[in-house]
């Protein structure tokens, strides 16, 4: 693997994948963003443009993901601007409204398109590639909320307990083909996604902090990552709950 | 809860809600809303009980920087760690800083902040070359010092109040690498603490004296002092930057107290110091409690106060030594006790508190009604030099103080945006 990336992010101007685009640009890779928002969208390019220097590409473009028609031209444009995809981060999604979600059917299925099959999806075209050239990084944030269902989350839940599991087979497949894939679980990150919550206490972590451990995970090639380490054994625990308990419990 | 870096007061908001996206108008709420940076001022002037707090973190993008001039413009929530990151390696440092670098450009902007080479330099405001500031009817006002209208002038030093500061672009100033070239020296008395800086000014950009509060009441006043200047291209160093430890509890009452800090003024006062002038890492020289993340949390849980005025340069003397002697006198004492004299560039802002005289800030543990009854008896020795207490550190003063310190206030309030309120404001003003 050269020292230099080439590298794409989807949901690029997400604050943890905007924090993880600033620590590789800092260390000489070139990135192709993508993200649905284009003034923010331009806001990242101009900042990661003063961070990086001669011979760094960094260019993006908008696109909403849930128009999977246009995921084949993403990444050829992406292919145009970096030559060649090292990695790609998957990165974008939304916290849905658990009890909005439970009236209304739309919603729900929005959300799991959104958080699980616009993934899935993109996850499809990129494995391809990667296998196709026998080398490549494939890394994607889901959560610790898709280790369980819970209550008051399980539409977001089960969306990113799909890609979970998604990749865990891809992984399987791939492994013997030389491209890695990294299952990113973090806990409780401040970031305007988590808004509504009172974000205090040591489960917290800030998104520069996420996105060192996305960083160090990519550069060791891990399999799964809990972000912070605490969470592993947090979701451990939960995990093992009896469901004749659990059901019970408000989580 | 939001909380100001003293810790105190402890108020509760309606709610956070995170800017994240520049071009986007400000949401619509319900009361009044406060920009709030990284909430590294004191007191209540970056808090606003019962009201909307404008959390400017996610603006954080470098919008250009040219490396030829030493322009940069960038969104409002950028710490100025974060320029000089960016700027160091070009040989460009920061024009003014304060004592930390986890401030918000915003916010050293809306405090228009001051640091050790104001003497030289001035005050934050003096580098700022223009700045958008964000209207609640979704007006955008781009300012610069030379056009028309006051927004420039309301808004450097404005508290937040103005609207929201969304960029801004600062001229930085050339270093040729991250190291400073200090001399320290002890100094016996106050009387000699003015000697010293009265030669040391001339020839030094950055000046500023430690001094131990307690013995200051026995006459003696004494502390060290430090000045620096930037390294030259052909005096550098090899080493890292120094390492930051984290303060890592929240004791149940204060760990500064009467014999606590007995102990560690002599240990910091008697600390080895170089005989000539040597080379230290620019976070050393301008952050050192930076050196201590979270390092407010030593005061425990109900927080400290900062008390930090200006005496102008006739009545300083007599003045500070007034102050030093009632401190004393009460029992109560501040570690951090920094003495510095201003310069006479004149400050932009309506509202700015760097102004020509001298500068003592202090901070004391939170132990009620005493310190607060110390901090009358301070006043009015502030009051009757003609001095005034800086907004950015109070969590106390009186309405009338206020007034008398900064006596374009009403000018200002013109300025204030319709919904822009803080607790600051409402306690200096609603009385």
């Amino acid at each position: 693997m050269s020292n230099r990336q080439r590298i794409v992010i989807f949901g690029a101007t997400s604050a943890i994948a905007s924090a993880c685009a600033r620590q590789w640009v800092k260390r000489g890779d070139s990135l192709f963003l993508v993200g649905r928002n284009e003034s923010k969208l331009e806001g990242l390019i101009a900042d990661l443009r003063t961070q990086s220097s001669t011979g760094q590409q960094i260019e993006g473009t908008t696109a909403d993901l849930n128009d999977f028609e246009r995921h084949e031209e993403l990444f050829t444009r992406a292919e145009q601007v970096l030559g060649e995809i090292d990695m790609v981060l998957i990165a974008h999604g939304t916290l849905p409204d658990q009890q909005a979600c439970q009236n209304s059917v739309s919603l729900t299925m929005e959300e799991i398109r959104t958080n699980g099959l616009s993934v899935i999806a993109l996850l499809t075209s990129a494995a391809n590639r990667m296998e196709a050239r026998g080398r490549g990084c494939l890394a994607v944030i889901t959560s610790v909320a898709g280790d369980r269902g819970r209550a008051s989350n399980y539409v977001y839940g089960a969306a990113k307990g799909m890609v979970t599991l998604f990749l865990q087979g891809l992984r399987n497949r791939l492994a013997k083909r030389g491209v890695t894939v990294i299952t990113i679980k973090p806990g409780f990150v401040d970031t305007p996604m988590t808004a509504r919550f009172e974000k205090k206490g040591p489960l917290w972590a800030e998104p520069e902090t996420a996105a060192y451990g996305i960083v160090t995970a990519v550069e060791k090639r891990r399999d799964v990552v809990y972000l912070s380490g605490i969470w592993c054994w947090i979701m451990l625990i939960i995990r093992h709950i009896p469901e004749s308990i659990f059901k019970r419990l408000s989580l | 809860m939001e909380l100001s870096w003293n810790r105190y007061p402890r108020l509760e908001h309606r709610e956070v809600l995170t800017l994240s996206d520049l071009s986007a108008g400000l949401p619509e709420t319900a009361g009044f809303c406060l920009p709030h940076g990284n909430g590294r001022s004191y007191g209540d002037v970056c808090l606003n009980e019962g009201g909307v707090l404008l959390d400017t973190r996610r603006l954080n993008h470098i919008i250009a920087f040219d490396p030829v001039t030493g322009r940069l413009r960038c969104e409002s929530g950028v710490l100025l760690k974060e320029i000089i990151d960016l700027v160091l390696p070009w040989s460009w440092f920061l024009p003014v800083t304060p004592g930390t670098q986890y401030v918000t450009v915003g916010g050293a902007i809306a405090n228009d902040v001051h640091g050790k080479n104001h003497h030289w330099a001035g005050s934050f405001g003096n580098h700022v070359i223009c700045l958008e500031l964000l209207r609640s009817d979704g007006q955008r006002i781009q300012c610069a010092k030379e056009e028309a209208g006051e927004w420039f002038s309301a808004t450097i030093g404005g508290l937040g109040l103005t609207g929201l500061i969304t960029w801004a672009e600062i001229q930085l100033i050339p270093a040729h690498n991250p190291w400073m070239m200090v001399e320290s020296r002890r100094f016996a008395s106050l009387d000699e603490f003015w000697q010293i800086n009265q030669e040391a000014e001339d020839h030094w950009p950055y000046t500023v004296a430690w001094l131990d509060c307690l013995s200051a009441g026995r006459g003696k006043g004494r502390g060290i002092y430090m000045a620096g200047r930037h390294a030259l291209w052909t005096e550098s160093l090899t080493g890292r930057r120094p390492r930051s430890l984290r303060f890592p509890l929240d004791p149940p009452f204060s760990l500064i107290n009467p014999f606590s800090l007995r102990l560690i003024n002599s240990l910091y006062f008697h600390q080895p110091l170089k005989k000539k002038p040597a080379l230290s890492h620019y976070a050393t020289f301008f952050y050192p409690l930076d050196g201590v993340l979270e390092w407010n949390r030593i005061y425990g849980r109900k927080g400290f106060f900062q008390y930090q005025c200006v005496l102008p340069p006739e009545a300083a003397q007599a003045g500070i030594a007034a102050m030093l002697k009632k401190i004393s006198a009460s029992g109560q004492g501040s570690f951090l006790a920094v003495l510095k004299t201003l310069g006479t560039v004149p400050s932009r802002g309506l509202l700015s508190f760097a102004r020509p005289g001298v500068t003592l800030a202090l901070d004391f543990p939170n132990c009620g009604q005493k310190t607060l009854r110390l901090f009358n008896e301070v006043d009015a020795i502030v009051r009757d030099t003609g001095g005034a207490l800086n907004p950015s550190k109070d969590a106390r003063m009186p309405a009338l103080m206020f007034k008398t310190g900064f006596p374009n206030w009403e000018r200002f309030a013109a300025y204030i945006d319709p919904k822009f309120s803080s607790s600051f404001w409402r306690r200096v003003t609603h009385e």
